[in-house]
């Protein structure tokens, strides 16, 4: 049965910046490779310089004509050719991520510089083409709208993430490395299968494509559920999170940041647009629901975890797991005859609990990595005299706190409140219950930690100087993610461009 | 008679994959399994993926049995670090992977009606680009983004392999030295089979915009010649700083991207060619492809850079 034709969306005024996006990170790594760690810093500075810039045109062009935008590469349509195409929520998460990966880099900036005058360093170029994969990466699965380019993705996005996990040497953080590399491979295979079997079913990759055609036979669902579990195993969803603690908690501090913010939030993202824009007639309750349970799962497993840490940077790690379940609610909430004020709610909690996670997450990891910078160590019960030392790196991880915890006013609790109205709006108490004793526990964690940062320093105990420079960027990533408590607490408009029809 | 040929090549593979996966010694299991995969090449032949033979024979067996020969070698020469499971973890291993293989088989047989594919557009339009090869033709025209990225993603293994080196290495030359042993038959290969070698690469670059070859197939032939040399200590290995090599590895990516830009300029879209020039321009890429991919591809099979003294 050969598709009928859809009708031929062509590229829009402003289209190409999304191959910008995708393409300068790449033509930056290119040149840092190929000039061998000279100018390195500038290249990447440019080079995410220039990522704020499309991002944040992309953003306003959206919100100023309240259409996606979009470019069909090499002028071939689909199926044969690709387009991309940057609705609201991909113009939020390319804003999103290029204002933290620049906030990482700048944090960064000292400790991988390239020395002068000698010759190229390894963590320099390890690290910043990392980088730069991952601007690419993120911005490809954020845009994109064929499956085998999305796949591509993928893996540029995993290859970027792995050797940031690698690069400080050392057996435990390779062995981490290892193990995340075992984990998203196997999901790289499930996903291709997946989308092979799509591909057999109905002769095209393109989004649009499919879900104009998609029916609920045994191919389409068994392809559903292997790319799902595919991608579920590259967002470390409880029971595939094993690998993310040691993998998080081994990076350097800037690494770890952008990990947890927003590397884990590329697979999820295209979770997101898979079943609600590629397969939404597919949405069966139940499925939905089992989503939904394994998110309440990390969310109540991940917290207790993150409790019984003894070092910091472990606990921080242990608190994504659980904060990346909260965002599996949307499954559920947001129901198939979407439209109304609670599926509206429910989404914008969801996207706001992405973002909020990401700023806090990131603010947290970098003070986190100061603080084991300022003693030397990161070991939880040996925290004191922290206070004193380094008032903005306590205050930035305070904050961060807050937002995770779902305290108001803060990012977080917007999302948790809203996802927490249309859980009740519609009747699911038990992941209402579940959003509540979350927040409870994460309170538990941050205060935890807070009191031992208060607390008077153990005798003889040496304390390192920090710059104010990083604290302030921890301090200031920190800030974003309470200011977004400002936000009125009603579905955002935004998040709908260019989605529903 | 092509019944008899398929049932005797099936046949063959599975009893070879057995004699593999029943292999006592870890270095002989190895060996065979890149015979398994020889065998596996000839198979997609027979479906007439030609494309597809030509990466498992390059990529299934070759590079990744190369990998295995050198995980072989240095575990075996650690024998506390061999670890035997036990009979239990090898039934179950076994049990697993006999489910995933029905499962798999299984996922043909669920698809509604026939197969859905592309071929046939693809090859209605192929006379465009004035190429003949259909894959070409997806690679570089239709789906020229997705190989693009893959060349990143293929620069980004090289730099994942190079991140595990220690730093006071960094610079310096990748491994291998490990084989180093004064062989008259392996040097003897090494000196006359490359230049062999590097006229097919070639050709097989050259002939790929027509018939089944191209870029990725001639830089697998270029890396063979190319570890065949470093294996058998024939030429130096460069150090992973020098200019040269980085020129080398970068230089596919780089042609790929100034056309991929020079398309907004003519005739106006990413990753599109002026009318008339698809064909040369193509060419021109992917012979710039076959250097990259064989120097990256000879490099991730080299490992990090080692340190002067290490053996």
């Amino acid at each position: 049965m050969p598709l009928e034709a859809l009708p031929v969306t062509d590229s829009t005024a402003g289209g190409a910046l999304l191959v910008l996006a995708i393409v300068m990170p790449a033509v930056a790594l290119v040149a840092l490779l190929g000039l061998g760690g000279r100018g390195a810093r500038t290249i990447v500075a440019a080079a995410l310089l220039v990522q704020l810039l499309v991002a944040a045109r992309v953003a306003l062009l959206v919100a100023g004509t309240q259409a996606p935008l979009v470019y069909v590469v090499g002028g071939f349509h689909p199926p044969l050719g690709i387009t991309l195409r940057a609705d609201g929520i991909s113009a939020l998460m390319m804003v999103v991520s290029a204002v933290i990966l620049a906030a990482a880099a700048a944090f960064a900036w000292k400790d991988f510089a390239q020395p002068r005058g000698k010759p190229e360093a390894r963590l320099s170029l390890i690290f910043w083409s990392a980088l730069l994969a991952m601007t690419s990466a993120l911005n490809l699965l954020f845009t994109s709208t064929d499956l085998f380019n999305l796949y591509v993705g993928l893996e540029l996005l995993t290859f970027a993430a792995i050797p940031v996990v690698a690069i400080k040497g050392g057996a435990e953080t390779v062995r981490a490395a290892l193990r995340y590399l075992l984990f998203a491979v196997f999901g790289s295979m499930l996903y291709l299968l997946g989308i092979v079997l799509i591909y057999g079913a109905y002769g095209t990759l393109a989004t649009a494509e499919i879900a104009a055609h998609v029916t609920p036979n045994a191919a389409t669902l068994a392809a559903a559920g292997f790319v799902t579990v595919g991608l579920l195993a590259k967002t470390a969803l409880f029971p595939f999170h094993l690998w993310l603690p040691p993998a998080h908690a081994g990076a350097p501090a800037a690494g770890s940041a952008v990990l947890s913010a927003l590397v884990v939030k590329g697979s999820l993202f295209l979770l997101m647009r898979l079943w609600f824009d590629t397969f939404p007639t597919l949405r069966a309750p139940d499925d939905m629901q089992l989503l939904a349970l394994l998110g309440a799962l990390a969310v109540i497993i991940g917290s207790i975890t993150a409790l019984r840490q003894q070092r910091l940077k472990l606990l921080v790690a242990y608190s994504t797991v659980a904060q990346i379940g909260y965002m599996f609610f949307v499954f559920t909430l947001v129901p198939t005859d979407a439209g109304d004020v609670i599926a509206g709610t429910a989404w914008t909690g969801a996207w706001l609990q992405v973002v909020a996670h990401a700023f806090a997450k990131a603010g947290m990891f970098l003070a986190a990595g100061l603080v084991a910078e300022i003693l030397g160590h990161d070991r939880i019960r040996e925290l004191g005299g922290l206070s004193a030392k380094a008032p903005l790196v306590v205050l930035a991880f305070a904050i961060s706190g807050l937002s995770l915890m779902g305290l108001p006013p803060s990012g977080g609790f917007s999302a948790k409140f809203m996802l927490l109205v249309a859980a009740l709006a519609e009747g699911h108490w038990l992941w209402a219950i579940v959003i509540i004793a979350g927040g409870v526990l994460a309170g538990a964690y941050v205060f935890g930690v807070l009191s031992r940062m208060m607390a008077a320093p153990a005798a003889g105990v040496e304390l390192a100087t920090v710059g104010r420079g990083r604290q302030l960027i921890a301090l200031g990533l920190a800030l974003v993610a309470l200011l977004m408590g400002l936000l009125p607490l009603s579905p955002i408009a935004f998040l709908t461009i260019g989605r529903l029809p | 008679m092509e019944t008899g040929f398929d049932l005797a090549l099936t046949l063959l593979l599975l009893g070879v994959g057995g004699w593999s996966i029943l292999a006592r010694n870890m270095m002989t299991a190895v060996i065979i399994f890149i015979a398994y995969g020889l065998l596996l090449s000839l198979a997609w032949v027979r479906i007439f993926a030609i494309d597809v033979s030509l990466t498992e024979a390059a990529i299934g067996s070759g590079a990744t049995g190369m990998l295995m020969v050198i995980a072989a070698h240095k575990v075996g020469a650690d024998a506390r670090r061999v670890v035997h499971p036990s009979r239990a973890i090898h039934v179950l291993a076994g049990i697993v992977a006999a489910l995933v293989a029905v499962g798999i088989a299984a996922l043909a047989f669920v698809l509604p009606g026939e197969p859905q594919s592309l071929a046939g557009p693809v090859m209605e339009r192929l006379g465009d680009s004035g190429l003949g090869n259909p894959v070409a033709g997806v690679l570089f025209v239709y789906r020229a983004f997705d190989t693009l990225l893959e060349k990143v993603v293929l620069l980004l293994a090289l730099i994942g392999v190079w991140s595990l080196a220690r730093d006071e290495d960094w610079g310096g030359i990748p491994g291998f030295r490990l084989f180093r042993h004064h062989n008259s038959v392996l040097t003897l290969l090494a000196r006359s089979l490359p230049p062999i070698g590097f006229v097919f690469a070639i050709y097989m670059t050259w002939a790929g915009a027509d018939v089944p070859g191209g870029a990725f197939q001639g830089g697998t032939v270029l890396a063979a010649m190319w570890i065949l040399v470093m294996v058998a200590g024939v030429r130096k290995v460069p150090r992973v700083s020098s200019p040269l090599l980085r020129l080398a590895i970068v230089a596919g990516p780089v042609v790929f991207l100034a056309i991929g830009f020079f398309g907004f300029v003519m005739p106006g879209e990413f990753l599109a060619y002026p009318q008339g020039y698809a064909k040369p321009l193509i060419v021109v890429m992917e012979i710039a492809l076959t250097l990259s991919i064989g120097v990256i591809l000879g490099l991730l099979i080299a490992g990090p850079p080692k340190g002067e003294d290490a053996a």
